[in-house]
């Protein structure tokens, strides 16, 4: 005798697959995309939402974390616009090149389009879907691994999201930014960035992800990068949602040979998030650096998951994460370096450390090592604790307060992270925040 | 009045006592160093007075300036005079040394009332007492006392005290680790301080450092309790006999 074990469906899988059968019509995109939309629809309806006895989720059982799903977000109306003009505060006066979206869609009125630099073509993502293009369709869905159930519902579901491209040789100077940013409705929004950068081309590019504490959003943010040989890339991304929002994201990145390629991300808002990178080195002679701040308080749980796949010989990565957790705070660091068996001469360290600042904090670390290749430099190393007291008692035997104390080894910490970052603006930005963080502490 | 009163101090560290019954009166100017051998409770001292955690006073009281330390935080303590020369500095990765030095002055000042010191002002205190002691400009670039020799560490500690002029600096075994002319240089630091405002407590386990630092007034430390006070001859006598005859003493 056998039996069929079928899992019953959560309300939020329900909600999803009725949203699906309800949007699937009027989604941007040819039949082409939307093979690829029902595509990626069956894996996540094969596979539903992942849950803890899926090993790359066992830390967060989304299934469990996503109560429902919430319906898709309707276009912003006028006071969700007016009220999207203030985002990106976080960034200070850093000069930048802003493309807003609001509720996952873009809105020409808030973004800086105009007179764009030679070399560099910015288009709606929607557009490009509904247009047919070029980079468009030979880049979509290539790096984003299609079997991540997360990918496969932003590909099922992508409304908006921004396609851009450096032509090879180009310098642009100026940052960037793109900037997500949730209005006060109970949403959903899926959105999807493509992001070519040409051999030899230069930029920087910088996400945040922001919405109101008290509104109960998801976000699930999908970004390909391709990075040409020679090229030179710094990404940031800011996730600073509401106290209540999902957020979901995900940055799938390839990178050519003798490139330079910076990331960063700092988190530190949200209820659930989980942030996944996917990196992949395939060419010879490449640098990398991918560093992490986060940043959580209350009950908020933040979860790094990090492939670094070294296809190719001769590249150096390092990868440091650093976790400061408050009160009941939970964070999650998953890091896989592989190396193949032809990535001779790799260099590739990674770090990562938790901070807890109470005893019902929790860190969960799992730094893992793939190598596959015998002339190689790895190593990983994690660590968790509290603040050294000992460091304490020698700054405060100096006059220095207690909270002031906490405070300097705490921005010490993360400050070895956040140094990583080579524009010193952006550095100094992300330390007031850090700062401001520690004030709302004390 | 006197600058600092140790009144029948017993201390205890996990349970152990270490200090049993210390006295001690300190006057303002005056320089008394506290000899004995390993185990005494020489640091067990300095740490109480700066007032480390897990250091716990059972009985007597400690007076500084008439006030009862036990009732002030470590940082109060700091800000009302009382600073600790540290047998082993700690290293601080990511926090820069003038970053340290300026937050401690600065917040010692805020609590005693007085302005903020400017940039200027303080870059300009920093290298002169710092190029007094030998500091090159690049180490107060680095973070605290990461990649410091041990001698570096000792005269990082003179100069934090120099900088932060407290009233009563406990100096805790700060010739350990240090050459003939480091030792020469942090002495130098040290008396250059001396005067009728400020006094020292200076802890060794040689005489060596006495006769550079000439103390007023030497004490025996043995089992928790002082077993022998005398002149700066007393050091001397240590130095020739040894610490076995006190060791005894203590015990019966």
């Amino acid at each position: 005798m056998s039996a069929e074990i079928t899992t019953i469906k959560t309300a939020a899988e329900v909600a999803l697959a009725q949203a699906f059968s309800q949007a699937r019509d009027r989604l941007p995109g040819d039949d082409a995309i939307a093979a690829q939309r029902a595509a990626a629809f069956d894996v996540f309806a094969k596979e539903g939402l992942p849950h803890r006895r899926v090993e790359e989720w066992k830390y967060t059982d989304l299934r469990a974390l996503m109560r429902d799903a919430k319906p898709l977000a309707a276009p912003p109306d006028r006071t969700a616009k007016t009220r999207a003009k203030g985002a990106g505060a976080l960034l200070g006066d850093l000069d930048a090149r802003r493309l807003v979206f609001v509720d996952g869609a873009f809105v020409a009125e808030l973004s800086d389009i105009a007179g764009l630099e030679n070399g560099l073509t910015v288009v709606p993502l929607a557009r490009a879907l509904a247009d047919g293009n070029a980079t468009l369709i030979t880049h979509l869905g290539k790096l984003a691994p299609g079997s991540d159930v997360a990918v496969a519902l932003n590909t099922a579901f992508m409304g908006d999201g921004a396609v851009i491209r450096v032509a090879a040789g180009s310098t642009i100077e100026r940052p960037l930014h793109l900037v997500f940013v949730a209005s006060e409705k109970p949403a959903a929004t899926f959105v999807r960035s493509l992001v070519v950068i040409e051999e030899r081309a230069r930029a920087m590019l910088i996400e945040s992800h922001e919405g109101p504490s008290g509104a109960d959003y998801q976000v699930n943010a999908a970004l390909e990068f391709f990075v040409g040989d020679a090229a030179h890339v710094d990404h940031v991304k800011l996730i600073t949602e509401g106290a209540e929002a999902l957020h979901v994201s995900t940055l799938a990145a390839a990178i050519g040979a003798h490139a330079r390629f910076n990331s960063f991300t700092f988190t530190a808002g949200g209820a659930v998030v989980r942030n996944q990178l996917f990196l992949k080195f395939d060419g010879e002679g490449t640098v990398a650096g991918i560093r992490g701040a986060t940043l959580l308080r209350g009950r908020q749980h933040a979860d790094t998951t990090l492939v670094a796949n070294h296809n190719a010989r001769d590249c150096q990565s390092r990868e440091v994460f650093k976790a400061v957790l408050d009160d009941e705070a939970h964070s999650v660091f998953q890091g896989r370096i592989i190396v193949r068996s032809h990535a001779q001469k790799t260099d590739a360290k990674m770090m990562t450390q938790a901070l807890l600042l109470s005893e019902r904090a929790e860190a969960y670390n799992k730094p893992e090592l793939e190598i596959f290749a015998d002339d190689v430099q790895c190593g990983h190393g994690a660590t968790s604790g509290a603040l050294d007291d000992n460091l304490k008692f020698y700054l405060m035997a100096r006059g220095i307060p207690e909270a002031e104390a906490e405070a300097l080894l705490i921005q010490a910490f993360l400050g070895e992270a956040i140094e990583g970052i080579e524009h010193a603006g952006l550095r100094e930005a992300l330390m007031d925040f850090v700062a401001s963080w520690l004030k709302a502490r004390a | 009045m006197a600058l600092l009163e140790i009144k029948n101090l017993h201390v205890e560290i996990e349970g152990k006592e270490i200090l049993r019954g210390l006295d001690l009166t300190v006057d303002a100017g005056q320089v008394h160093a506290i000899m004995g051998p390993n185990g005494s409770g020489k640091s067990t001292l300095a740490y109480v007075l700066a007032g480390k955690a897990d250091y716990t006073p059972t009985s007597g009281e400690v007076l500084f300036n008439g006030k009862n330390i036990f009732d002030m935080a470590p940082d109060e303590r700091a800000a009302a005079g009382m600073f600790l020369a540290f047998q082993y500095p700690m290293e601080i990765p990511g926090v820069a040394t003038m970053t340290f030095l300026r937050t401690a002055l600065n917040a010692q000042r805020k609590k005693r009332g007085d302005a903020e010191l400017s940039t200027p002002e303080f870059i300009k205190k920093v290298r002169e007492t710092s190029a007094k002691l030998g500091i090159e400009q690049e180490m107060l670039r680095r973070a605290v006392n990461v990649g410091f020799s041990g001698g570096e560490k000792k005269r990082n500690e003179i100069l934090q005290m120099a900088l932060l002029e407290p009233k009563l600096a406990v100096l805790d075994e700060t010739d350990s680790g240090l050459d003939i002319d480091a030792l020469r240089i942090v002495s130098e630091g040290v008396n250059r301080l001396r005067g009728p405002g400020r006094s020292f407590v200076v802890i060794t386990h040689y005489q060596r450092l006495l006769t550079y630092i000439v103390p007023d007034i030497v004490h025996v430390l043995s089992h928790g309790r002082f077993v022998k006070t005398g002149g700066k001859e007393l050091a001397l006598e240590l130095e020739a006999r040894g610490y076995a005859e006190y060791q005894e003493e203590a015990v019966a």
